[in-house]
């Protein structure tokens, strides 16, 4: 059953066999896709035909690779941009979020930590809607009353950073609430009575703590915004973020300039994904 | 002397407060509020706009509308249980099974298909599948198939799909509960006699079951606020709750019959979570943290 006890053959294979199964379930669908990337082929498809790197670097006119496909390029750095505002929004308010929620007494903290914790359980559909005719209304009355137009609320790349933000925010809290809780207070003690302010000991002692939290969760708050769908749909303007762009071209049919753009998606977030978890599990240990 | 330092520790909070409560106020708050009522606001013949619950009525006297919901609802609860009965195995597997050294490793390898985003995934089991695809490719070329089959668009795959995209949200709660089991409640267990599945079913299920909560918890709401997966991989003629909420919102442009279908959703998702809550007995604060 477990390492200490004995065990039957046939069930030792038998949870082996389940295991190794699992994980091909899990790797088959992006290990095609990787592979279809360099296919000599005009689908995403096989049979084999060839080894080419056309999809990456291709000039045209058949086969335009993702190097020189002016919508796809548009598209990834839109999403650059949204995601490099949406992580550093809700790292700076996740923090403050994070010490208000472990280091602050007041009233109604339970209801507020309850609300703060609601992004996760509503689903990102309704975020979507409900921030879009939230913005709506509000520009319209803006309008009609004051007479100005705020080009802030309407559907575009503000209205996509704000509706990110409301839940990665939320995720980035937790990151960091989890490595405040673990904090010595003593050391803040100690730093009060050498004579520092509580600006002072944030910024030279409870900060340098949580470095690697906050670097943890502004990587988190990047690859979530980048690769969100559900709240973007419903707030992009006429600038398609990634993946509402491949979202379109996926649905109409598509050509392996796709699994070209897929390996890049799943190489850099491997690489991204493995350094985090791996600082984090190396300042863990120490 | 005290006073003075009060109001300095008040400065501290309202730095901390502010912000926070900025978001919470205007990004959660007042949007649901702006929610509910747009779903309660129609204009009527002569183009007055007033109170009505005329979209909410139309949800309850067309079929397609609530059917669509039953099934997205059901749906869920199904993919739920799919992903437990996954997930406890593999959870088990890694943390108390193989050798310590390498359990590490093979939570790595679980996070990483994980961290791609839901789109990748989705695209890579469609060309997987699909008629022209690679596994009808090998098949009819071993000679297992005479013709391809498409595999594509059917609620199976769909639900596979689901139960793919949404696996590594149960798998990481339960194994964060199932590190700190004491390997000696399961030997104790087997030197009395007790046979494999009285261990899972006494031992290893109830003391997991803080993990599986918070796990069913977040799958459920993935699925039933997923959009992508169902709308790619589905049957053409079964709808998914959101992508009735989309087609009021973006292709009709109705966005208070929109808003009430997200009202619904929304009021879903919490009732059922509330509900599996009191079920099991588990204490919502518990669980979230």
């Amino acid at each position: 059953m477990i390492r200490s006890l004995p065990n039957s053959r046939s069930y030792t294979i038998g949870f082996k066999v389940f295991i190794a199964a699992y994980f091909v379930f899990l790797f088959a669908p992006l290990v095609v896709t990787m592979v279809l990337a360099f296919n000599d082929s005009m689908f995403p498809a096989l049979p084999w035909q060839g080894f080419t790197l056309d999809w990456f670097v291709g000039r045209g006119p058949k086969k335009i690779g993702i190097f020189h496909d002016a919508s796809n390029l548009r598209s990834i750095r839109t999403s650059i941009r949204v995601a490099l505002a949406v992580a550093s929004l809700s790292t700076v308010v996740g923090t403050l979020a994070a010490f208000l929620f472990e280091q602050e007494d007041f009233r109604f903290k339970t209801a507020l930590y309850f609300l703060m914790i609601a992004p996760l359980v509503i689903p990102g559909v309704i975020l979507g809607i409900s921030i879009l005719l939230f913005a709506n209304t509000v520009g319209l009355f803006l309008e009609t009353h004051l007479g100005f137009d705020m080009q802030l609320l309407s559907p575009g790349f503000w209205l996509v950073v704000l509706g990110q933000f409301s839940f990665i925010t939320t995720i980035v809290t937790l990151v960091v609430m989890a490595r405040l809780r673990k904090f010595d207070r003593t050391l803040e003690e100690a730093a009060y009575n050498l004579g520092a302010n509580r600006f002072e000991v944030i910024w030279y002692i409870t900060l340098k703590y949580l470095r690697p939290s906050i670097v943890g969760g502004f990587a988190v708050g990047f690859l979530m915004s980048f690769e969100n769908f559900n709240t973007t749909i419903f707030l992009v303007g006429s600038r398609a973020t990634l993946p509402i762009n491949l979202y379109l071209q996926v649905r109409d049919g598509s050509t392996p300039v796709i699994n070209a753009i897929s390996f890049l998606l799943i190489v850099v977030t491997s690489v991204l994904a493995v350094t985090t978890l791996y600082s984090r599990s190396a300042t863990k240990e120490s | 002397m005290m006073t003075s330092k009060k109001r300095k520790v008040r400065w501290g909070f309202f730095v901390f407060f502010v912000p926070v409560f900025l978001w919470l106020f205007f990004l959660i708050v007042l949007p649901q509020i702006e929610l509910l009522r747009m779903s309660l606001v129609g204009t009527d013949y002569y183009g007055d706009s007033g109170f009505t619950l005329r979209h909410y009525g139309a949800f309850f006297s067309e079929p397609i509308y609530w059917l669509t919901f039953v099934r997205t609802a059901g749906y869920a609860l199904l993919v739920t249980f799919v992903v437990i009965t996954i997930a406890l195995p593999v959870a088990f597997y890694i943390t108390k099974v193989v050798r310590p050294r390498a359990s590490g490793l093979l939570l790595i390898f679980i996070l990483i298909p994980f961290w791609v985003s839901e789109l990748v995934r989705v695209y890579g089991w469609m060309i997987l599948l699909r008629e022209s695809g690679v596994l009808n490719h090998f098949l009819t070329g071993v000679g297992l198939l005479d013709k391809p089959v498409e595999m594509l668009y059917n609620d199976v795959t769909m639900v596979m799909g689901l139960v793919y995209t949404t696996m590594l949200f149960m798998i990481v709660p339960i194994i964060g509960v199932m590190e700190s089991l004491d390997d000696s409640l399961i030997e104790a267990a087997h030197d009395l006699g007790a046979g494999k599945i009285t261990i899972w079913r006494t031992i290893i299920i109830p003391y997991c079951m803080p993990g599986i909560m918070s796990g069913s918890i977040i799958v459920f709401m993935l699925v039933l606020g997923s959009y992508l997966t169902p709308n790619l991989m589905g049957g053409k003629n079964s709808l998914w709750f959101t992508e009735q909420i989309y087609n009021q919102m973006i292709v009709y442009f109705n966005w208070n019959q929109g808003a009430a279908f997200g009202f619904l959703l929304l009021l879903l998702s919490s009732a059922i979570i509330w509900a599996a809550l009191k079920v099991t007995g588990q204490d919502w604060k518990k669980v979230i943290t």
